[in-house]
């Protein structure tokens, strides 16, 4: 950079960066969802993938889960920053390589090819436990449940073979073991 | 079945249950039905504003004297975005207003209707909370959740914006009971064992200061009584933050003068060269700590807030206590008194050394200003303010520049809740519609807006407000013809280039103040400048003072870009440290 002039503050080195994966309970209220993300692009965060749906409709919660990066620092502010919000009633937070919680997205794959090549998919689908949802003589629409990595080299292996549509969910996640975050 | 009562009168209820005073207002299209309900309530005085923004910083003026949350009335669209200034500036100050604004009928919400704005989305960032009430049966409820967020915690601003056809709407009201204790999201679990590791920390420092912020002030005029007695008795140094001023008495010697960009040598060096810094209700903002990674390097820190996200936001601490500024170092207090004995003795040996250090630093007198007979320093101007109003007690206000930091620098305050300034967002326009909110919480005392020329023409429409209700605000402006402290910075660091710093054409302010309707002063001399200073304050009514000042002056000391705490730029009367020139030119 050249001479900084009338710049205050200089940046600092950037710390290692974590992925983390953020599980939000909130009130299923309306723009509680904006308040969330505004809380991320107003900050500064970064959000990898968002997923969210209503969990219990007669308490009327929500479950945010949010996959992002961030130095550990930047990590700690956004569940503390995230627990301010009035509609957030808990936050869980979770590295990505943490062997106790279960991760998956799910994808909806359409490959439109022969029977042959639609066949090799399928093969290539068997262990993240494939669902085929529509068929017909050029195409079929697969559900697969898989990690984003997996999907990713999924997708890219399915190319070839006629894969012509992908849909995928945000990432979420759930403990093992009996117990629940409280 | 029990009365029903229409959302306009529901309003009111709760406001009246909420004990609220005054608002803060203008009235427009989509308010109306609440302005039609104002005369059934003399308990409520609606102050009218010229502009939503002077509503907003009267509201903050209000709840920054008086202690109770500013509540503010506008209207939907313009009204709405007008008051948004206010409300970022009391989101980044922590200070509670409540602001109801209209919306359009909910049939219309979404179609571009006139005077339609997205007002809960636009102010969604600048807000604690907000809420866009939509049937009638929650009015009740949400209005008394605004007041418990704004007001609890970290205070704050929120918003209820409320569609027209609300409140006309019908529903019932029972009658609020105020919790005794609050919860909800405020922290106050703070251990035993946390203020044992405090009282460790300050048995085993050589070199201590503390460091105090806005959040002293906003837990309550009791929290300054308490730090009193916790600084006395540890006998460490003092500092504070510009939000913080007042807390601790500035003219007490344990007070080494406001910290930062501006602040004094001591002060800076101490936190620089420190071996514990103790953060009671601040939050390391960039104008303090300078360069992060050579912020206080040698120090053990320690950070006391009631806001558990602005502890190692910025600066790794090593002990954290998150609670009320006034319950933390209450209880440190007690554990004080029951173990240690003759702590207070053994305290001032251990850091005599320090204490012999910080003196060596003060002979800088770094606020040191060389004087003139022909022109008004600005400096000399605040001083003689502060000498002149220290018998009666005086409310400060102040626009943002050079001003705000020669008030700070200068006057003196020793009471809590007589300092109000725009700290966080740095509002020039704040102090005038400030000193009228000041004002209305305090109708018997002096309130005075220290200002800048340039800031103060921003919100000046508010004169006639304070004309209004009589209100006698002094608003003293130090008349540069320039924006100061952007001069400043283009001087040191922009080679000169003074681009757009310089007002070629400004009103004549003894003419303006009487077109509104008050006193106008004008004073260019040092010797008329004491008795003109007394005219204004014995004036019983509103009076717009314009202060010719040396139009040259910088405002110092000054941490220059990027530069930790001990590299301070002096002023001029120590030419041998002054590094604006020379060598110096390659530091900032």
């Amino acid at each position: 950079m050249s001479s900084p002039k009338s710049a205050y503050s200089i940046p600092t080195k950037k710390g290692k960066l974590d992925t983390h994966i953020f599980v939000v309970w909130v009130d299923n209220e309306s723009g509680v969802l904006a308040r969330v993300v505004g809380l991320f692009s107003g900050r500064g965060y970064n959000i990898e993938s968002l997923a969210v749906a209503e969990v219990d409709a007669t308490k009327n919660i929500s479950r945010i889960t949010i996959v992002t990066t961030g130095t550990p620092q930047v990590i700690d502010q956004i569940k503390l920053q995230l627990k301010k919000l009035v509609p957030v009633h808990k936050v869980a937070d979770f590295k990505r390589e943490d062997k106790n919680v279960i991760f998956k997205e799910m994808a909806l794959l359409k490959i439109v090819a022969q029977k042959k090549k639609i066949d090799k998919c399928l093969k290539e689908c068997k262990k993240f436990n494939p669902v085929i949802l529509d068929k017909t003589n050029k195409s079929v629409v697969i559900q697969i449940t898989a990690l984003r990595r997996e999907i990713d080299k999924m997708s890219r292996k399915l190319k070839p073979y006629g894969l012509t549509s992908t849909s995928r969910t945000g990432a979420i996640a759930m403990t093992r073991g009996a117990q629940t975050f409280k | 079945m029990s009365k029903l009562y229409t959302g306009a009168e529901i309003v009111f209820k709760c406001l009246e249950d909420q004990e609220v005073e005054y608002i803060f207002g203008y009235p427009g299209g989509a308010v109306l039905p609440i302005y039609d309900e104002l005369k059934n309530h003399s308990s409520i005085k609606h102050i009218l504003v010229r502009h939503e923004q002077g509503a907003g910083h009267a509201a903050e003026g209000y709840a920054r004297s008086s202690g109770k949350p500013g509540v503010v009335l506008v209207t939907s669209g313009p009204g709405a975005t007008n008051v948004v200034t206010a409300l970022t500036d009391a989101y980044m100050d922590s200070i509670p207003l409540v602001c109801i604004s209209g919306q359009v009928p909910t049939h219309l919400i979404g179609t571009d209707a006139f005077q339609e704005c997205d007002t809960t989305g636009i102010t969604r960032p600048c807000t604690k909370h907000n809420w866009l009430v939509k049937d009638i049966k929650e009015l009740p409820k949400v209005m008394h959740e605004a007041f418990k967020v704004a007001t609890t915690g970290r205070p704050g601003p929120v918003l209820i914006d409320i569609p027209k056809d609300i409140q006309f709407a019908k529903t019932n009201y029972t009658k609020f009971k105020k919790e005794k204790k609050l919860n909800g999201k405020i922290h106050n679990k703070f251990s035993e064992d946390e203020i044992n590791q405090l009282i460790d920390l300050i048995l085993k420092a050589k070199k201590p200061v503390v460091y105090t912020g806005g959040g002293v002030i906003n837990s309550g005029p009791q929290a300054s009584e308490t730090l009193k007695e916790f600084v006395r008795l540890i006998g460490f140094p003092i500092t504070s933050t510009l939000q913080g001023l007042g807390a601790f008495p500035g003219d007490d010697n344990q007070f080494i003068g406001m910290l930062g960009m501006h602040g004094t040598y001591e002060a800076n060096n101490a936190m620089h060269d420190c071996d514990l810094l103790i953060n009671i209700g601040a939050r390391f903002d960039d104008r303090i700590t300078g360069k992060i990674d050579e912020f206080s390097p040698k120090s053990k820190k320690v950070h006391i807030d009631i806001d558990p996200s602005s502890i190692n936001k910025i600066i790794k601490v090593d002990l954290a206590i998150v609670g009320d500024v006034n319950e933390v170092i209450k209880s440190a207090i007690k554990k004080i008194d029951k173990k240690q004995n003759g702590l207070k003795d053994s305290n001032k040996q251990r850091i005599s050394k320090w204490w012999e250090q910080i003196q060596k630093w003060r002979t800088k007198d770094s606020l040191g200003f060389i004087n003139s007979d022909k022109e008004i320093k600005p400096q000399h101007a605040v001083k003689r303010l502060y000498e002149l109003t220290k018998n009666q007690d005086t409310f400060i206000t102040t626009e943002v520049g050079q001003h705000q930091m020669w008030a700070a620098q200068h006057y003196k305050f020793n009471k809590p809740n007589r300092w109000m300034t725009s700290g966080g967002l740095g509002t020039m326009g704040y102090g005038l519609p400030a000193a009228v909110g000041v004002q209305i919480a305090h109708p018997d005392k002096l309130v005075i807006d220290i200002a800048g020329e340039a800031s103060v023409l921003m919100t000046i429409q508010e004169m006639s407000t304070a004309v209004q209700y009589n209100l006698p605000i002094k608003i003293f402006i130090l008349n540069n013809q320039y924006m100061g402290m952007v001069r400043q910075w283009q001087e040191l660091l922009h080679e000169k280039n003074y681009s757009e710093s310089y007002s070629e054409a400004l009103p004549d302010f003894v003419k303006l103040a009487e077109a509104y309707g008050c006193k106008g002063i004008k004073a260019d001399n040092p010797d008329e400048l004491d008795d003109k200073i007394k005219e204004m304050i014995d004036y019983k009514g509103p009076v717009i003072f314009d202060c010719h000042v040396d139009p040259n002056e910088n405002c110092f000391p000054m941490i220059p870009s990027g530069k930790p705490h001990n590299q301070m730029i002096l002023g001029p009367s120590d030419k041998e440290e002054n590094k604006i020139t020379g060598k110096g030119k390659s530091l900032v």
